[in-house]
């Protein structure tokens, strides 16, 4: 046992967790629910945190730590309300409170002025959206169309369509026929008074898929009355 | 059947393994040619170090070094000369593009030789290494050239420039280290190396205090495009100061619930008979990564913790 030595200070001595460690005791204050919180260690893309009263976003994170110092996380936020970005260093095991989001299936009923009324389709209750949390939604949604909504605490942040939905051509410049190989397109309106571009053969009267996420023409589903 | 996709990360390595041994051989002929001994010392260790920053692993009554410094400080004390040493250090959590938890450290100590002398052998050997490598001291992606002479900021200028405040003899750690990471590291080193220099006491680590003023470690530290890569101090040689700092360390380990560490008493005896002498660590990971001017160490590391 070479290893033995006379140790001048009881703080010499090896402590290890689990050995023989004494609890700090905690104040009422500190006394909040640790459980449900994140800590730097949690930290991935996509992890949403609430922050002085916003839900935010990762986009981006990385280790750092001076060789003789504090180690940090250093992240990159979006502000999922405002889209703003924000950079903040969190100091290695402090706490996070996860975004208090929600996301809800809702249907669309009507619009009124700069607000869109959706219903809960299980609770039947309605809230009002604005246009500008709606974004490009807008210029797909129909009435009665089945949504999601995220919701940060009672407030509608986003409106999620689904991936595709078909809508019919309203107005648009005679089609041509055998026009389908040169790519060619000609804006045409829409029933939600939205413009698309599609190809030339598409007529008024036409039902069209369009990919909600890119706001793309997809193919023509039905063809008008002529 | 499935090509292993590990395998196959291997193979795209072939041309930064290579690039990474000529690194380390010019690192090993340049010490050489300053008459430099190469030494080798033990990975496990019976004491780690107390560094409230650094936790090491235990592995049964032993630990893996963080740093191959204490045995190495013996080998000074006991008059061997100029010594280096390329070895692997293990530190518990440190993962990210610029960290792994083993890592490979070039660690050397020069009896005689003032701290800030080391700064203008580094210069040297930078420019030595990047020339045997690529030819010229250029890094072109990096936007830094490694020719001498290096930009040197003192801690406290840097502060002043970067973060608008002046940090004294013991600045509030969680002030200090928040501002050193998000708004004065990310301009040092920019253009040409940054040699960062006296640092406040209380971030002396295992440095001296400058004798003319006792707010400031003489101790520096070396910057490439953001990226800390040398951390060089004046070796403290007082060995009751060095055991005051020990358990410092250690009751601060504990008020943190950290494990706390043994005393070194075998360096402290070393350190009584140890002449004046500086010490330098740098990262060989992060050298041929900040040469090979590639985003990460996963790109210069056969097998990183993310590939084991």
């Amino acid at each position: 046992m070479g290893d033995q030595q006379p140790l001048a200070s009881a703080l010499e001595n090896v402590r290890w967790p689990g050995i023989a460690s004494k609890r700090r005791l905690t104040t009422d204050s500190e006394r909040v629910n640790h459980d449900s919180m994140y800590d730097t260690s949690d930290i991935r893309k996509n992890l949403k945190v609430e922050l002085d009263g916003d839900p935010y976003v990762v986009v981006e994170f990385q280790f750092v730590k001076p060789g003789k110092g504090n180690a940090f996380t250093r992240t990159k936020l979006k502000n999922m309300k405002t889209g703003a970005y924000l950079e903040r260093s969190y100091r290695s095991g402090e706490k996070f409170t996860p975004a208090n989001l929600e996301e809800k299936q809702m249907q669309y009923l009507y619009a009124e002025g700069s607000q869109y009324c959706f219903m809960d389709n299980t609770s039947y209750e309605q809230v009002y959206v604005q246009t500008e949390q709606l974004g490009d939604a807008v210029n797909w949604i129909t009435e009665n169309l089945n949504v999601d909504i995220l919701f940060h605490g009672s407030e509608a942040i986003a409106v999620t369509l689904p991936n595709f939905v078909e809508l019919e051509v309203t107005e648009a410049e005679p089609g041509m026929k055998g026009d389908t190989a040169s790519g060619a397109t000609k804006p045409v309106r829409l029933a939600t008074d939205a413009s698309l571009n599609v190809p030339l053969f598409i007529d008024q009267g036409d039902v069209v898929k369009i990919d909600t996420r890119s706001g793309q023409y997809v193919e023509r589903i039905k063809r008008g009355r002529k | 059947m499935e090509e292993n996709s590990g395998l196959a990360r291997l193979r795209a390595l072939h041309e930064p393994l290579r690039q990474r041994a000529k690194v380390i051989a010019a690192v090993r002929h340049f010490l050489e040619s300053r008459g430099s001994l190469e030494v080798e010392t033990p990975a496990l260790v019976r004491a780690p170090g107390t560094d409230v920053e650094l936790d090491p692993w235990r592995a049964g009554h032993r630990f893996l070094i963080t740093s191959p410094e204490f045995h190495m400080k013996r080998l000074i004390g006991a008059g061997l000369g100029r010594i280096h040493q390329i070895c692997h250090c293990f530190r518990v959590g440190e993962a990210g593009i610029h960290h792994n938890p083993e890592f490979t450290m070039l660690e050397w100590y020069w009896p005689g030789v003032g701290y800030l002398e080391l700064a203008d052998e580094l210069e040297v050997l930078l420019t030595e290494v990047a020339l045997s490598l690529r030819g010229t001291t250029k890094l072109p992606k990096l936007d830094v050239d490694l020719e001498p002479p290096w930009e040197r900021l003192t801690v406290r200028h840097a502060f002043e420039r970067y973060a608008g405040w002046t940090p004294g003899r013991a600045p509030d750690p969680d002030r200090f280290f928040l501002d050193l990471v998000d708004k004065v590291e990310p301009n040092l080193g920019k253009s040409r190396p940054t040699v960062l220099y006296e640092y406040p006491a209380s971030q002396a680590a295992l440095s001296r205090l400058d004798p003319k003023n006792h707010d400031v470690a003489m101790r520096f530290e070396v910057y490439v495009a953001g990226i800390e890569l040398v951390n060089a101090f004046d070796e403290l040689t007082d060995a009751d100061e060095q055991r005051a700092r020990f358990i410092a360390d250690n009751e601060m380990r504990a008020s943190r619930e950290k494990p706390t560490l043994p005393v070194d008493h075998d360096l402290l005896e070393a350190l009584a008979a140890m002449p004046p002498t500086a010490g330098a660590a740098l990262g060989i990971d992060r050298l041929v990564m900040l040469l090979l001017e590639l985003e990460s160490l996963n790109d210069v590391m056969a097998f990183p913790v993310d590939a084991l």
